[in-house]
């Protein structure tokens, strides 16, 4: 007996902008996600192309042989990082995998230490010794860029504690990907998040693929938003190629957090254009499909539509805001490519003994 | 004060000093943990202090750290060795590495308590002695006592030291040993090993539960006119070479002891140590006392694994007697 189910992948919105609400509060649809304040729309269209210009600057780079070890690219989830981080105060902390640099960028760190720390140099975040995986930064509230699948999520959930014993108010986004939802130290986590209430945002970045895995092959359940139920914890599954609707559900999820009712998971229905790091030609999909969700439900192209039609911005003016984040990433890449090397004394710093 | 009351007394010192010291376990709150070692903590400092977790050790590792990355200094218990494997990815990937990966701007305080070894008639895995493994992780401290006083003190040290620690518990002495321990506060410093006996003719290392049999050696080498200088190394990593290469320039033979499996044993470290830097020094070769490369057997075989008074006096005698 043929054992197959065909399971339904929880596609990408096609048209519309929705987020369904599914947990303890029921399920439904929410209303399509609010529009943003121009310059808030602006803000979103230059820091999405920043991410964009600087990860297929990383991809070249990487091509020419300037870049070591992994580098894993971001293209096409932009609007993730930046919906969510719209929805911080300072002192809330972001955590999040291997696919960081957008996260990174998005939290405001510079572009030329990120590129920098890509090539291995000096100037790195890392001093050269982190690479593409492994950056913090205390000042802005980022706690890495971590390599191993979902062993990060546990580290957030640590955070959210002290957040808590603290009584601070800060909530932590722990970001993880849909391959790293099936590691067991997520429920782990979940378990205790909902047990002290801890203020901590799961996000899940559904991104359809657990790097050659997609996930209709490697998930009994595809809904990720409804991984927490068993635990009480609420989802939502967001269109995460619309910056709006990420916007409006971490707006909802971080207050529902520092409201003191504890974990919630965003499901952000994604997709990665490149393959999971620079060596994967991607061949377990096709072209066309790439293709679909790039010429109809890019992030960018997404907020460029609408700022051109309702006028609040002309061609030439926003061609002026790809000139300065070109410019911008260039002088980070020129940067990269030539700051000195790590002393080889590195070897042996900030090591006990 | 028995080993396990000192590792109380140091817990609740801790607490009662810091505010960020935190105390989280399975069982370790309304139960008082397994080997009853944080007993009344939770009563006396409450449950935001002295945290029963999930029965999750992988969790616990990741709270740890990300605990200890906002500042706070957590200390995790494991309830047997055994259990704490699912554990080992936090302790590597992150743990040990947080200062290197934001190059000192944050270290990791954290001290993770394990109850360490055999002799209480528990199979394998409640049984383990993996502090090889342990001490092999650079970026991670490992200690273990072997009195209550060293317990109570190298505790305090664990706790207060900036970076991470595993503070191995030896279970068969947790209640076996008692000795005078002043509830002072002071700390016991870390790196170094301690000469619990001088002696010209041999010296014998060893750490944790074994460091009694290894005294125990002393004194049946001392009615054969041996004279026994015993080292209790207790921290593993790093460790204190020079205490003990002092000791083997001056007898020109060691024998060293652990229970832990031979292979790849940290003996094997000390042993190597020994014969890079000593070699001119020696009388003999190193000898090395341990338990099998076997798992830990049930408590009908557990003497035939671990390493008896009578090995570790045949293999002194040995030593002295080579030319």
């Amino acid at each position: 007996m043929g054992l197959a189910k065909t399971k339904k992948q929880a596609a990408i919105p096609a048209t519309t902008s929705e987020t369904r609400v599914s947990g303890p509060s029921g399920d439904g649809f929410a209303q399509a996600p609010p529009d943003l304040p121009k310059e808030v729309e602006l803000r979103v269209y230059r820091d999405m192309l920043m991410i964009r210009r600087f990860e297929e600057r990383a991809g070249q780079m990487y091509g020419m042989g300037l870049i070591g070890g992994f580098c894993h690219l971001y293209i096409g989830q932009e609007a993730v990082v930046v919906g969510t981080q719209l929805a911080l105060k300072p002192g809330d902390q972001v955590i999040t995998g291997y696919r960081d640099h957008g996260h990174m960028l998005a939290c405001g760190m510079d572009p030329k230490g990120v590129m920098a720390e890509l090539t291995g140099r000096r100037s790195g975040y890392s001093k050269g010794k982190g690479g593409s995986m492994h950056m913090f930064s205390i000042e802005k509230n980022f706690y890495g860029g971590h390599g191993i699948v979902a062993a990060q999520v546990s580290l957030g959930t640590g955070i959210a504690f002290a957040n808590r014993y603290r009584q601070n108010g800060n909530v932590c986004v722990t970001y993880f990907g849909d391959g790293a939802a099936n590691q067991g130290q997520v429920y782990e986590s979940f378990n205790m998040a909902e047990l002290w209430k801890l203020p901590v945002v799961y996000v899940i970045e559904n991104n359809r693929y657990a790097m050659g895995t997609a996930v209709t092959r490697a998930s009994a359940q595809v809904d990720f938003s409804k991984r927490g139920l068993s635990f009480n914890i609420p989802g939502e599954q967001v269109d995460g190629m619309d910056v709006r609707a990420v916007k409006a559900a971490a707006e909802r999820a971080v207050k529902w957090c520092r409201d003191g009712n504890g974990p919630i998971i965003l499901e952000m229905l994604t997709y990665r254009y490149r393959g999971h790091s620079m060596s994967d030609p991607a061949k377990y999909r096709t072209r066309e499909e790439v293709e679909k969700v790039r010429t109809e439900r890019d992030p960018i192209e997404q907020v460029r539509a609408r700022l051109l039609a309702t006028g609040r911005a002309s061609e030439d003016e926003l061609k002026r805001t790809d000139a300065e984040v070109r410019k911008i990433i260039n002088e980070a890449a020129e940067f990269a490519a030539h700051e000195p090397e790590p002393d080889p004394a590195e070897l042996w710093t900030d090591v006990v003994r | 004060m028995t080993l396990v009351e000192a590792v109380n007394a140091a817990l609740a010192r801790a607490l009662a000093d810091d505010s960020n010291v935190v105390l989280l376990g399975e069982d370790i709150g309304v139960n008082g943990g397994v080997f009853r070692a944080t007993i009344g903590l939770q009563q006396r400092f409450g449950r935001e202090r002295v945290v029963d977790t999930p029965l999750a050790e992988a969790l616990i590792g990741g709270l740890c750290v990300g605990m200890a990355a906002q500042g706070l200094k957590p200390v995790g218990e494991i309830q047997f060795m055994g259990f704490l494997y699912p554990c080992i990815d936090q302790l590597v990937n992150h743990a040990s590495r947080l200062r290197h990966r934001t190059q000192g701007r944050l270290s990791c305080p954290m001290v993770l308590r394990v109850p360490h070894g055999a002799g209480i008639r528990a199979p394998e895995h409640h049984s383990e002695s993996t502090e090889a493994m342990l001490a092999h992780i650079p970026g991670l401290r490992v200690v273990m006592p072997s009195s209550p006083e060293r317990a109570y003190g190298l505790l305090l040290a664990a706790i207060r030291d900036p970076d991470p620690v595993i503070f191995l518990e030896p279970t068969r002495i947790y209640r076996a040993v008692k000795g005078q321990v002043e509830d002072n506060g002071e700390a016991l410093p870390l790196d170094v090993a301690f000469v619990l006996r001088e002696g010209r003719d041999v010296t014998l290392i060893s750490w944790g539960a074994m460091v009694r049999e290894t005294m125990a050696a002393a004194d049946q080498l001392a009615a054969e006119h041996l004279d026994a200088e015993v080292i209790d190394l207790a921290t593993l990593k790093p460790y204190d070479a020079e205490t003990i290469l002092a000791s083997v320039a001056k007898t020109g033979r060691c024998v060293i002891v652990h229970e832990a499996a031979r292979t790849g044993g940290f003996g094997a470290e000390i042993a190597a140590s020994i014969a890079e830097r000593a070699l001119l020094s020696l009388l003999a070769p190193p000898v090395r006392i341990t338990g099998y490369d076997t798992v830990i057997p049930l408590p009908r075989l557990e003497q035939h694994y671990m390493p008896s008074v009578g090995r570790i006096v045949a293999a002194a005698r040995k030593v002295c007697q080579f030319s």
